[in-house]
């Protein structure tokens, strides 16, 4: 008996074995040492990737359908039943929603604040957690737990209180509303370099030292370089969540002219309701740029934020 | 030997002496100097913010004329309110259907993907809505969500001649739509998140279990389920944070509407706070959506002990 299941492994009892259960046979010897390639499991696979490219059209679809009605003029985007091919295809309403909206605009007050957020924040970010990983100066681990406490707090219960003090600064209907509270305050950023720079072996910079570096020199010249792939996760994490932002944008600015993307849209939107091709191409041009950068970086990216998003 | 101690030898030790206190005294300076801008930022931004939210929540101030202190009063009203009660329930409902729905969807992906190839493939088109901003989704969704030219209601019509209900204006439909596009939305996070929990079940425990004859299912419950809960203790403390703190979908998607039937928590703080102005009822709004989400998640902690499950 095992001498021939040896010779034929999917031989009788032993195949199908892992779809109604495992095979008993494998109890016995070195039968069905690859239970994947039995019947049983080829058919469970294939209803796997049945039901997962069933959820990848879910998934996909509603970027498809954005997609299709911005490409169709008024008429086909309401037959029915649906057309889902757009018959001719209408490319005028990219040129005429960016007509009817500055997104240009949008787009440039976006990138500069994600830009100037994402280096500063990294920067303060690395340099706290330096400083908190490896500086020994009185009220340090209190003022890190400190850090710490703070990622407890939903953005909810302050947003009141910053509103005012944005107010009192003057900096309401200003992007520095934006820009400096995100640059400036990062707990869960100071946190992850934090943990990355503990994990440096400290000769190098003991030496460094020794030699008579400055602790700015070592931070600058052997630290830094070493927290490319945390500064590049954080940085990925910083600037989706700045260009996404919506509900601080929304209550700080007021002005069309210095709307980020997300606003923008909403305002869109909201003058659009009922001219779905024109606000279809409207939202393809709010997401494109991001959905480039996603599936062109999509590993380091799905990782950054599988690092990160535990902060969310 | 001559052991006694020369007037150089002292000076060498003091000299030593001075240099380390020098030193100390260096890295103190360094130290603040690191944390400076990151500190300034959480004093700033979020402790005085959080001090002023009980103050705040203990006024009537509209922002302009005076401060008037009034005690527990925002609390009693809020307490007593009809819109407070309202945003409540439906919170609770959306939560309801988002946590479970969402988790046992990303955790059926997580479990699928972890058994078949291509699992790049499907990751990047499920990740899709993770890093597209919530504004943008949900314009897509509002389209294929519209009543009567909806994808959704068009497909129902076309292929089993159902006539779908005016979903995002029905009063019954409004929050199971939210929910299943916060739900579809968030779908690529936990999946990813449960993926890395998966993938850390020694290999070794599923190999034993499987040699001992146990089913796909015993596989599941006894094994993987119990070594994941880590992992999914995690995910839901997280969703349930996240879904008492939905605001950007249903701004977009309904306003609040259809009479309040999707009015939220963080809608009604938005409300009080940056359409009324009534600051000190928002603030006493916002420490109660605290104290919730504090008991909430302390509770989840509680209860942890009871099912998850540390070590094997």
């Amino acid at each position: 008996m095992l001498q021939e299941s040896v010779q034929d492994p999917r031989n009788g009892a032993t195949s199908g074995g892992w779809a109604g259960g495992p095979p008993r046979v494998f109890q016995k010897g070195p039968v069905n040492v690859h239970p994947q390639r039995s019947l049983g499991s080829m058919a469970f696979t294939v209803f796997l990737h049945t039901l997962l490219i069933i959820g990848a059209l879910i998934m996909a679809g509603p970027f498809i359908w954005m997609i299709i009605t911005s490409l169709k003029d008024t008429s086909q985007a309401f037959s029915s039943p649906p057309s889902f091919l757009p018959n001719p295809i209408v490319w005028s309403n990219y040129p005429n929603s960016l007509q009817a909206m500055p997104f240009g605009e949008a787009y440039f007050n976006s990138i500069y604040i994600a830009i100037i957020v994402v280096v500063v924040d990294l920067l303060t970010s690395a340099m706290a957690g330096y400083a908190f990983a490896r500086i020994r100066f009185p009220g340090r681990d209190s003022i890190f737990v400190l850090f710490l406490a703070t990622l407890m707090i939903p953005f909810q219960l302050t947003i009141i209180p910053l509103f005012i003090i944005m107010q009192k600064l003057n900096w309401i209907d200003t992007h520095l509303a934006l820009i400096v509270p995100a640059c400036l305050f990062d707990a869960f950023g100071v946190f992850l370099m934090r943990q990355f720079i503990k994990g440096i072996p400290i000769e190098l910079e003991e030496a460094a030292i020794v030699d008579g570096a400055s602790r700015w020199t070592v931070f600058w010249r052997i630290i830094l370089p070493l927290l490319k792939a945390p500064l590049s996760a954080l940085g990925i994490f910083t600037f989706l969540s700045t260009w996404n932002s919506f509900f601080i944008p929304l209550i700080m600015l007021n002005t069309p002219d210095l709307f980020t993307v997300p606003l923008m849209l909403n305002q869109f939107k909201d003058q659009y309701t009922t001219q779905w091709t024109l606000v279809m191409a409207g939202s393809l041009i709010a997401v494109l740029p991001v959905l480039i950068v996603y599936i062109i970086g999509q590993r380091q990216i799905i990782q950054g934020i599988a690092l990160t998003g535990l902060k969310s | 030997m001559d052991l006694r101690v020369t007037p150089l030898d002292k000076n060498v030790i003091g000299n030593a002496r001075n240099n380390l206190r020098k030193r100390r005294l260096i890295d103190t300076f360094w130290g603040y100097i690191f944390i400076l801008p990151q500190v300034a930022g959480m004093v700033a931004f979020v402790l005085i913010p959080l001090v002023s939210v009980f103050y705040l929540s203990m006024v009537s101030w509209d922002g302009l004329g005076d401060i008037q202190f009034v005690g527990f009063q925002n609390f009693i009203d809020q307490f007593a309110s009809e819109d407070l009660r309202i945003a409540f329930i439906n919170t609770i409902n959306y939560t309801l259907i988002t946590v479970p729905g969402g988790i046992i969807l990303a955790l059926l992906t997580a479990l699928a993907l972890n058994r078949v190839r291509g699992k790049a493939i499907y990751r990047v088109i499920y990740f899709m809505p993770v890093v597209t901003s919530t504004v943008a989704v949900s314009v897509i969704w509002l389209w294929l969500l519209n009543g009567d030219y909806g994808l959704i209601n068009q497909i129902l019509r076309a292929v089993f001649h159902v006539e779908g209900p005016n979903w995002l204006a029905d009063e019954h439909w409004v929050i199971p739509s939210i929910a299943i596009v916060s739900i579809w939305g968030s779908l690529g996070i936990n999946m990813v998140i449960f993926l890395a929990g998966l993938q850390s079940i020694p290999a070794a425990y599923i190999e034993a279990a499987r040699i001992d004859g146990a089913s796909r299912l015993q596989l599941f419950w006894r094994i993987t389920l119990p070594l994941l809960s880590p992992t999914l203790f995690f995910v839901i403390v997280l969703s349930i944070i996240s879904s008492f703190q939905v605001f950007d979908q249903t701004f977009i998607l309904t306003g609040g509407g259809p009479a309040k039937e999707s009015y939220t928590i963080v809608y009604h703080i938005y409300t009080l706070g940056f359409r009324q102005f009534t600051f000190g009822p928002a603030s006493a709004a916002a420490v109660i959506l605290f104290a919730l989400l504090l008991i909430l998640t302390l509770l989840q902690f509680t209860l942890q002990r009871r099912w998850v499950t540390y070590e094997l």
